[in-house]
């Protein structure tokens, strides 16, 4: 099916993306890498009178890490996360899972980090590994340019905290500590498939081998995804044990609220959702070098 | 509106409404019916192109509006001069189909995987057409013709570029 007519923008400069998207107000979507978009306008989900495409937008295609933030621009791609250099070391480990797992290696190439957060499917992954990572999307106004908690930004289902005629302009994920490794598990029917359940963890060590911070968040969990608050308090200042990785995978079960569909029932994804925190935990444990 | 693209060395400039997917812009506004509308949503690789010499692309969920100003590679520019590219050579020795309609998605798809990993492993190979689906033969002579054209992609690349 095709898209129903719209007009095509594009931008060669931020402030050229922006000039479109204040004209068109509500009419206008951005055009990133358009692996959701464009599927949802073919569908007739989603009908903008005006797309403005950003993919010639240099400044936009940054890939950077200095240390404190890794910044990621509008239109870097899935496939570059998964390439970076750095991707292999530890502190890491959350990016790589997931860079791997999103969608399939050819959506990859096209897709982007950014857009994926901006389309806040309740089944995305980027939103649960930038809960879990502590991530801030930087949003550019009429009032000028913003920095958002993540969990300010995910506001429902297919809603951010992106106004009328704004646009998100990067996400930054702090660089996390020597002692830092995360996980992410995601259960799918086949390649490409929307997750059944999937979880996001990321845990920091302290010297004396106690838990320093945490981050536990899930994703087809319900309308869209969600930190398990309960399971970071279960986690911080404690041992790395059996007993603590019980309480936490416990206290995610309580919190995820799926819906039922052809991947499984209610019940089903509410125990998923469980049993991948506590394999993410364990896994993000072992790459520490701790047993659990 | 008015595109340019440039499909296997070739323009093709054409008026086309800011709808138009790729896919259908190459089969009925150039002829170019080598890149197969399989799903139409995004999930099969059938209509697989590269853009730009790097990046594969399902060309059912990109406009050819987007392409304008950009190379695109379809199964049409693999072969030069009446010899087979290497993937096409691999896929005919090692049998890698049966009908045909996935290949020349999978054989895009490869063409990407070889430019980023010039020898992949199998694992490599299998992963990375995870987004391409074979309904004849299973993948196993797919990954062989893979790596039969593996290590052979850079002269190739230079002659079809």
């Amino acid at each position: 099916m095709f898209p129903a007519a719209f007009n095509y923008l594009r931008a060669h400069t931020p402030d050229e993306a922006f000039a479109f998207l204040q004209q068109h107000g509500a009419e206008a979507r951005v055009l990133a890498g358009g692996q959701s978009l464009i599927p949802a306008m073919r569908f007739r989900l989603a009908r903008p009178g005006v797309l403005v495409d950003i993919n010639a937008v240099r400044d936009f295609t940054y890939l950077r890490h200095d240390g404190q933030v890794l910044a990621i621009g509008p239109i870097a791609r899935d496939s570059e996360i998964e390439r970076a250099p750095w991707i292999g070391e530890r502190r890491w480990s959350l990016l790589h899972d997931v860079s791997r797992v999103v969608a399939d290696p050819v959506v990859r190439q096209m897709g982007t980090i950014v857009g994926s957060l901006c389309h806040n499917d309740p089944s995305g992954d980027w939103t649960a590994v930038a809960l879990a990572s502590r991530a801030e999307v930087e949003v550019r106004g009429t009032g000028g340019t913003r920095t958002v908690k993540i969990d300010d930004f995910l506001v429902d289902s297919f809603t951010t905290a992106v106004g009328e005629g704004e646009m998100a302009t990067g996400v930054r994920f702090p660089v996390p500590g020597d002692a830092t490794a995360g996980s992410y598990q995601k259960l799918e029917r086949k390649v490409g498939d929307y997750a059944t359940a999937a979880a996001a963890v990321q845990v920091s060590l302290n010297g004396d081998g106690t838990i320093r911070e945490a981050g536990v968040a899930l994703s087809a969990a319900g309308p869209c995804a969600v930190r398990v608050d309960d399971a970071e308090r279960a986690l911080v200042g404690q041992r790395p044990t059996n007993d603590t990785i019980r309480a936490a995978a416990e206290a995610a079960e309580r919190k995820s609220a799926p819906q039922a569909d052809l991947r499984g029932s209610v019940e089903y994804k509410k125990h998923l959702a469980g049993v991948l925190v506590a394999r993410g935990l364990r896994q993000a444990f072992a790459r520490l070098g701790v047993p659990s | 509106m008015r595109v340019n693209v440039k499909v296997n060395g070739v323009n093709y400039e054409r008026d086309v409404e800011p709808r138009t997917l790729l896919a259908y812009f190459l089969r009925e506004d150039c002829g170019l019916t080598g890149a197969h509308i399989g799903c139409d949503t995004s999930s099969c690789g059938c209509c697989v192109v590269v853009l730009d010499g790097e990046r594969a692309v399902k060309s059912c969920t990109m406009f050819a509006a987007q392409a304008d100003g950009h190379d695109v590679l379809t199964v049409e520019g693999l072969a030069q001069g009446g010899a087979l590219h290497p993937l096409q050579q691999g896929f005919w020795d090692q049998h890698g189909l049966q009908c045909g309609f996935c290949t020349p998605g999978m054989l895009l798809t490869s063409y990407a995987l070889l430019k980023q990993i010039a020898t992949p492993s199998e694992a490599d190979i299998r992963e990375g057409l995870a987004g391409n689906l074979c309904r004849c033969t299973g993948y196993q002579n797919i990954v062989k013709a893979v790596q039969q054209a593996s290590g052979q992609l850079p002269a190739a690349v230079a002659a079809a570029s």
